[in-house]
């Protein structure tokens, strides 16, 4: 029996459907041209240095410390110039920075199991996720006695303490990925009919990704900051001179100015690795879920 | 109050076999269901008795706390009952949350992909495949989205489009559209009914709006809350499609929420 005179035919409902999309569809902000990024981005970071500059070279002429301890400056930068011309910055990067990458790697290696056990194995999570996250606030300079005893004035004992930082960082990164999983998704999986492996292939692990990544780069912060105290601390002409031993020669020389400028190259990598490296993959990962932030206006 | 175009069933157990729809190739057959959860309470269903026959669109109807979003996860095989048993006679059924729950790194059509390769489908057909579920929900030329990019109800669709490319005969639904507004799930009530009629699957379809299962449904089952039972039935004779604002869904979802009150005032006393 035939009620209804009011039933939409389909070809209807095909057009109403499309207004509504049309009509509800999330406006999604245009991307800001270079124009606006320079002045919104590249802009306010440069002034900040300028100023910043700008006050120490106040803080010089009106000799605020005797010149040997606070250096102006035009003579970092003439110590700075020279260390990159004769060759030395960019052996110490080189040295320092292969060091931190092999540390990493190794790091992420280890620091990936240990998460991955950690999450398969409730046993295993109770009694060493207290330790992996008290190590994570443990400086890992701590470690750098102990490494000296066990390994010597040896590449196996900058490793050691770059490993000891690194790694409790990317294994929390991890497992804070994976609990962060909304549990509806593995049940999406479930419900697909994927198996095991597909469901951490296709589900898991993708959906980790942000947390993960935070992990990987709270890990690589702190192996360059153990890198850096491990190279300050052992010096053997076995080792070379990395950034950290180049800032140890400045200070046994009483050399501010080779201190200040192999500060500066220690922030320059650390920032350029992050902007390089880092800050394209977590705009990525995000970009893709829609989890850019919002910019304010 | 009753509509001519109705027959109230009063019974409290759906008469097993006594109607081709429900015949013994049933695609779900329920039986003696119980679920506890907690012992000491009430069980979360108590002593279900369901069937579900071959393109048959059943509507489960209840107050929250009935156990209604159980019994579906339990016929999508995601729990084990206490006792009584499941059958269901296809692999695997699709089940469409209340949620879209797509995975927001995958474009939509990824996202119907996934489930296309869940079946072991090749790389090429995956595409045409989700190209034309994508079509089938009237969302052609939008699978390159990322979900973020999509409404609401585009979202719900992308949704339905991944439940069917699970190609299953039986198609579950937990209050799929409870979080849309009342245009859009017009749209999408239009939309499922097509689909129910084209591709002849069998909709369980969990809702506790007394309207929305008036305008879907060929039964509608009543559940009672803690112990959930299935306390009442209606068989609709309505034609379909029918809106939503129809006389003859008006005046049975009259009587379904008298009873539905009836059935939530006895947890007040």
């Amino acid at each position: 029996m035939a009620v209804d005179d009011k039933t939409l035919t389909t070809e209807d409902n095909r057009a109403f459907e499309a207004g509504l999309d049309a009509l509800e569809m999330p406006a999604l902000l245009p991307r800001p041209g270079p124009g606006v990024v320079f002045v919104r981005s590249v802009l306010p970071p440069l002034v900040a240095v300028v100023a910043f500059i700008g006050l120490w070279q106040l803080a010089y002429s009106v000799e605020l410390k005797p010149s040997y301890a606070l250096p102006s400056p035009r003579d970092v930068l003439q110590t700075f110039s020279q260390t990159v011309r004769d060759g030395r910055a960019v052996d110490a990067i080189s040295i320092s920075v292969s060091r931190g990458a092999l540390g990493f790697v190794a790091s992420l290696a280890v620091g990936t199991v240990l998460g991955l056990a950690m999450w398969r194995s409730r046993w295993l999570r109770a009694a060493l996720g207290p330790f992996v996250s008290g190590l994570q606030s443990l400086p890992s300079v701590a470690w750098v006695p102990a490494a000296i005893i066990w390994f010597g004035l040896s590449d196996a004992a900058i490793y050691a303490v770059v490993l000891l930082g690194a790694v409790p960082s990317i294994a929390n990164g991890l497992l804070a990925g994976f609990d962060q999983v909304p549990p509806l998704l593995d049940k999406v999986g479930r419900v697909l009919g994927l198996s095991t492996v597909g469901r951490i292939r296709h589900v898991l692990l993708p959906a980790a990704l942000p947390g993960y990544l935070a992990g990987l780069k709270q890990g690589w912060a702190f192996s360059w900051r153990s890198l850096m105290a491990a190279e300050l601390i052992t010096y053997s002409p076995a080792l070379g001179i990395g950034l950290g031993q180049q800032l140890n020669i400045g200070r046994e020389l009483n050399a501010m100015d080779l201190v200040i400028a192999s500060i500066v190259l220690i922030l320059l990598v650390g920032v350029a690795i992050e902007l390089l490296v880092f800050a394209p993959l977590e705009r990525r990962i995000l970009r893709a879920r829609g989890l850019t932030i919002a910019r304010s206006r | 109050m009753t509509h001519p175009a109705l027959q109230p069933a009063a019974t409290s157990r759906p008469p097993a076999g006594d109607d081709q729809t429900v015949a013994p190739s049933a695609s779900v057959r329920v039986t003696q269901l119980v679920q506890v959860f907690e012992r000491d309470h009430p069980p979360v269903l108590d002593r279900i008795d369901l069937d579900v026959g071959p393109g048959e669109f059943v509507c489960l109807l209840g107050a929250s706390g009935c156990g209604k979003s159980t019994l579906l996860s339990l016929i999508a095989g995601l729990g084990t009952p206490t006792s009584g048993s499941i059958e269901v006679t296809v692999d695997r059924p699709a089940l469409v949350f209340q949620e879209p729950a797509l995975l927001p790194w995958l474009t939509a059509a990824g996202n119907v992909e996934l489930a296309l390769k869940a079946r072991k489908v090749g790389r090429h057909e995956r595409r045409a495949g989700a190209e034309r579920l994508l079509t089938l929900v009237n969302l052609t030329g939008q699978g390159h989205k990322r979900v973020h990019e999509l409404s609401g109800g585009m979202r719900q669709r992308v949704a339905l489009a991944r439940a069917l490319a699970q190609d299953s005969q039986l198609l579950l639904m937990d209050e799929p559209f409870a979080a849309l507004d009342a245009i859009t799930r017009d749209a999408l009530h239009e939309e499922l009914t097509r689909l129910w009629s084209k591709q002849g699957l069998s909709i369980v379809f969990v809702t506790h709006n007394v309207r929305e299962a008036v305008r879907l449904g060929q039964r509608v089952l009543l559940m009672s809350s803690r112990p959930g039972r299935i306390v009442r039935e209606w068989r609709l004779e309505l034609s379909q499609p029918r809106a939503i604002e129809s006389p003859g869904v008006s005046a049975l979802a009259t009587e379904i929420t008298h009873h539905l009150r009836a059935e939530i005032s006895r947890h007040g006393r």
